[in-house]
């Protein structure tokens, strides 16, 4: 494939095919992911149906932990170079990784309910997990916030990207900790399958099932980031050319 | 766009929620439950209300109309749980779980809530028995 990054979230005929290919991926990677995680995967011996939460609920873990460094990369580069195209792409996967944390949350806990027998439970791996939702959803929050203090122009004021952007680097620091927690204290959430060094048995048509669904979600994600980068910066855009058009209101007059 | 009283307070409601589960966390220092051994090893500490979690062993689960009565065993460690009211339908023999409660003066661990801690590995149920009538 040529496509590139660049492509993808370039606003032209050219990157708005390339975002098209993008979805359609994503949808057929999805359909093939719900045919293997319903169908060709069997049901598990112990937890019985609700085993198959696995196909929805470790994928959106997974992606939110690569949204998550993506937020890591694109406010590093953007506190580096002051860019505001990496402000928008750190914008976007916070969104994304916010989202799919909630999902994670939410598939964790109706999986908890059938085979746990509880809704929730104060075990380091949902405490963390929860945590991390809430750092992240503040990211969003502390950025909508300085925006409107700092007033007009919304998009790309460096007094609102760059705490945002700190942030969002801090934040990354419990990745780790959600994904190690269960080794590193006894918890109830069971222990990492298919990212453990020596990877306990897992059916290998679960397995499959498994990679198709990070896989669809993987690049659905992709996708949402790169149109959501693109809508980003027309409203930047459009927000310049108000501003240009009123000089009263140009931030330089008014300080 | 949220006013600044929407603001502060959903400042307000996220570092509370971010308080309140860090303390929930550290509360139980980091430690979900207990095994039987530790248990076993200071039953003083076990007369607060503390989690249990081990094997149920096999051949242990009696029921006596609402309560049920197992054995929990990690590395060579046993306790008796008198649990009251029906386990989760995933609650097996030779499987994990994690109780709830107290032990009693009688050494016998009293469980208000049980939770079913399954491990990391995933297997195909068997094929299912043949039918009745196929006998």
């Amino acid at each position: 494939m040529r496509t590139s990054t660049v492509e993808l979230t370039a606003d032209s005929p050219h990157g708005a095919a390339a975002r098209r290919t993008t979805a359609w991926a994503a949808a057929g990677l999805a359909a093939a992911a719900g045919l293997a995680g319903g169908l060709l995967a069997p049901t598990d011996a112990l937890q019985g149906p609700a085993q198959r939460l696995m196909y929805l609920h470790v994928p959106a873990a997974w992606v939110a932990y690569l949204a998550f460094a993506v937020v890591l990369v694109a406010s590093g580069a953007h506190l580096v170079r002051g860019d505001a195209r990496w402000d928008r792409i750190a914008r976007a996967a916070t969104e994304i990784g916010v989202v799919l944390t909630a999902l994670t949350l939410a598939t964790g806990a109706l999986w908890g309910h059938l085979v746990w027998g509880t809704w929730w439970a104060w075990d380091p791996r949902l405490v963390g997990t929860a945590l991390l939702f809430l750092v992240y959803a503040a990211a969003l929050a502390l950025r909508r916030a300085l925006a409107e203090r700092a007033g007009p122009p919304a998009h790309g004021d460096i007094r609102v990207t760059r705490p945002v952007a700190v942030l969002g680097i801090g934040g990354f620091l419990l990745v780790p900790v959600v994904h190690f927690s269960v080794l590193w204290w006894r918890s109830l959430h069971q222990q990492a399958t298919v990212l453990a060094p020596e990877r306990p048995p897992i059916d290998p048509r679960m397995a499959l099932a498994l990679l198709l669904a990070v896989a669809a979600v993987s690049v659905a994600a992709t996708w949402v980031l790169a149109d959501r980068v693109v809508r980003l910066r027309r409203q930047a855009d459009a927000a310049r050319t108000t501003t240009a058009r009123r000089p009263a209101r140009r931030p330089d007059l008014v300080r | 766009m949220i006013r600044r009283p929407g603001r502060l307070a959903l400042v307000a409601v996220l570092l509370a929620g971010g308080a309140l589960l860090v303390t929930g966390a550290l509360r139980d220092t980091l430690t979900y439950y207990r095994t039987p051994g530790e248990v076993l090893a200071d039953p003083d500490a076990a007369r607060e209300r503390v989690r249990l979690g081990g094997e149920v062993v096999p051949g242990s689960v009696r029921r006596d109309g609402e309560v049920v009565l197992f054995r929990l065993a990690d590395s060579g460690h046993e306790v008796a749980v008198r649990q009251s009211g029906m386990p989760p339908e995933t609650f097996r023999e030779g499987e994990d779980a994690v109780v709830e409660g107290r032990l009693g003066v009688d050494g016998v661990f009293d469980a208000e809530h049980v939770v079913v801690r399954h491990g990391n590995e995933y297997r195909p149920a068997p094929p299912p028995a043949e039918p009745a009538d196929a006998r």
